[in-house]
């Protein structure tokens, strides 16, 4: 329904109907407004390389998206483009329903980046740098503010030294610190957790989940898979320049997800027998095991049919294992075969 | 316009200058000394005087311009580059700021130090020679737009700079010469009239010139001309931030 029909039937329809209309119109406006939008986004750099090929992507307000992708797949190009340090080529993208270049004080006063690299000014101390960031948003001094920040982060020991004096896991913290300190409401992490110990990482994700409990949209890039498994909402699949995929990650997981059965036998056979040669199993002769695998959501798995088969083919059953492909052997087949 | 942004730049920016106060206040007031103990007490002893002002005196309005130019050029480049340099200038461009409060912060603050170097220059000099000055106001004024001007001047070069020595160049190669065949240590009346006018078309021959005059009321250039000049050349560097920002030259890919 374009606006112009929506608009004349609210004319010719009694009052508390068109009423009714306006509820709805604004409703639509609240609940179906993403707070990213990306229209048809392409970028070629001046060296003629295209490093974005026509991206659409709407992110809701309060999930956490995962960009997952190889090395040089446009990640970072896509979240420069949205935070004002890229000019796009072609294409749109609106941030809580502001345009990133038209209305860009709009939309940049809601977006917090942490970019990819470390880039810090060395002999500034962790108090200042933040103080510093706060200020460039326009936000007047908030020391309570800045304290719980430092705390939740785990840099409240150094918040009087200087950057220089910080360790690079601390200096992405840091990093992280200062994208945080103007309260952004869409919060860009370009891969947060690389150089981060793995105790660290799991403090990390925690924080994330707090700012999601407190409404923050957040949009991550990251190589770890099992960071995107461990919070994501939902996947994105960015292969040369293209978004290949954006899922509800179990929904991929369920979809793309392979399961398989180990059947361990007692005793080792020759070759696997003609009457099971439709299930399509492999031998193992180390381990004397057959695996099956099955689509996960398949309507019919057939598991019924290949253990009475195997009853029949007199074969004896020692133990059987069930497991279910990651994340990344998800993505590993995904990069892999397009 | 975002307030707080500017401030965060400019006291940032001030913070680095008064944290290194030594530094950067020794070496222009050591070598303003010294040119004060070689040209004023050595040299300017035997010459007599310039246009009825001591040539010690005379030589203050132009020692002082050499610093302006030189400080505010190497303050404001340096300033913008270094951010620009170890990436960190990503958070401006992030920011809801637009170069008008970048440049207000980065040049304010690069056009505050240069200023105070100057006034410091011209307390080192009431150590070494007596003098009046004629329009303190002017004075003040010209010292200012100088510092500004220069700044701003010095923002271009840095943004446009690739790397520390282009940073270093324009400094070194254009302004120490122009400054020196300014007619910083010499009236321009004293040359032969061929040179005369190829001094003409050094701009900073103007500076000094205007800048002479709120001192001691004599100038080579209509004051009026002086401050034509350095008019323009602030709007030429207005102009040509505006541009770099608006198309984005040497800033976005
Ligand atoms: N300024 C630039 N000029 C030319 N090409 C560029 C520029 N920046 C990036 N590229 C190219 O664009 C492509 C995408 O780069 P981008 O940084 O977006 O990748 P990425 O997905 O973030 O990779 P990574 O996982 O390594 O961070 C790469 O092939 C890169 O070489
Ligand atoms: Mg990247």
């Amino acid at each position: 329904m374009t606006t112009t029909t929506a608009f004349v039937d609210r004319v010719r329809r009694p009052a508390h109907l068109a009423v009714a209309d306006l509820f709805i119109s604004f409703f639509e406006k609240t609940i179906m407004a993403a707070i990213l939008s990306i229209q048809n986004l392409s970028k070629q750099y001046d060296s003629g390389f295209q490093a974005l090929k026509n991206v659409n992507l709407e992110i809701e307000e309060g999930e956490i998206l995962a960009l997952l992708g190889p090395n040089g797949a446009g990640k970072t190009t896509l979240i420069s483009i949205i935070c004002g340090l890229v000019n796009a080529t072609s294409g749109t993208a609106t941030v809580g329903g502001f345009d990133v270049v038209d209305e860009f004080r709009k939309a940049r006063s809601l977006i917090g980046l942490v970019p990819q690299e470390i880039s810090l000014e060395p002999f500034q101390t962790v108090t200042n740098a933040l103080h510093f960031s706060r200020g460039l948003f326009g936000k007047g001094r908030d020391p309570a503010l800045i304290e719980d920040i430092l705390k939740k982060l785990s840099l409240w020991d150094k918040r009087d030294s200087k950057v220089v004096e910080l360790s690079g896991g601390m200096k992405r913290r840091v990093l992280i610190a200062k994208a945080l300190c103007h309260e952004p409401r869409v919060l860009f992490l370009d891969e947060p957790t690389a150089g981060v110990d793995v105790e660290l990482r799991k403090e990390m994700w925690e924080v994330v989940r707090q700012l999601k409990a407190d409404g923050v949209t957040i949009i991550l890039t990251t190589h770890y898979i099992e960071e995107a498994e461990a919070i994501a909402d939902r996947i994105g699949v960015i292969r040369s320049g293209e978004l290949l995929l954006v899922e509800d990650k179990d929904l991929l997981m369920r979809r793309m997800g392979q399961r398989q059965i180990r059947i361990e036998l007692m005793q080792p056979i020759d070759r696997i027998p003609d009457a099971l040669a439709s299930y399509n199993l492999e031998y193992s002769e180390e381990d004397q095991s057959l695996t099956y695998s099955y689509e996960a959501n398949g309507e019919r798995t057939g598991i019924t049919a290949l253990f009475s088969d195997l009853g029949k083919a007199g074969l004896i059953l020692r133990d059987v294992e069930t497991r279910q492909s990651s994340l990344e052997d998800i993505f590993v087949g995904l990069v892999e075969d397009k | 316009m975002n307030f707080y942004a500017i401030k965060s730049i400019y006291s940032f920016e001030m913070a680095r200058f008064f944290r290194t106060l030594a530094q950067s206040l020794i070496s222009p007031v050591l070598s303003t000394s010294l040119y004060f103990i070689v040209f004023g007490a050595a040299i300017g002893s035997r010459i007599e005087e310039v246009d009825g002002v001591s040539y010690g005196a005379f030589i203050i309005p132009g020692l002082i311009m050499l610093s302006l130019l030189t400080q505010s050029i190497s303050n404001a480049s340096f300033g913008i580059y270094f951010p620009k340099f170890i990436g960190s200038i990503y958070e401006l461009h992030t920011a809801p700021v637009s170069y008008v409060e970048i440049v207000l912060g980065y040049v304010g603050a690069a056009a505050s130090k240069s200023a105070l170097i100057g006034l410091v220059i011209l307390g080192t000099a009431t150590f070494f020679v007596d003098f009046t000055i004629l329009h303190p106001v002017a004075m003040l004024a010209f010292l200012l737009l100088t510092s500004v001007t220069f700044s701003l001047f010095g923002f271009i070069i840095g943004i446009w700079s690739k790397n520390f020595e282009q940073l270093q160049m324009v400094p070194l190669l254009v302004i120490t010469p122009l400054v020196f065949l300014g007619g910083s240590f010499y009236s321009v009346s004293m040359l032969p009239p061929f040179w005369q006018t190829v001094t003409m078309f050094n701009p900073v021959v103007y500076l000094i010139s205007g800048f002479r005059w709120a001192f001691f009321g004599t100038a080579d250039v209509n004051i009026g001309l002086s401050l034509t000049m350095i008019t323009v050349f602030m709007l030429l560097c207005l102009g040509l931030i505006g541009w770099t920002y608006k198309t984005g030259y040497k800033i976005k890919s």
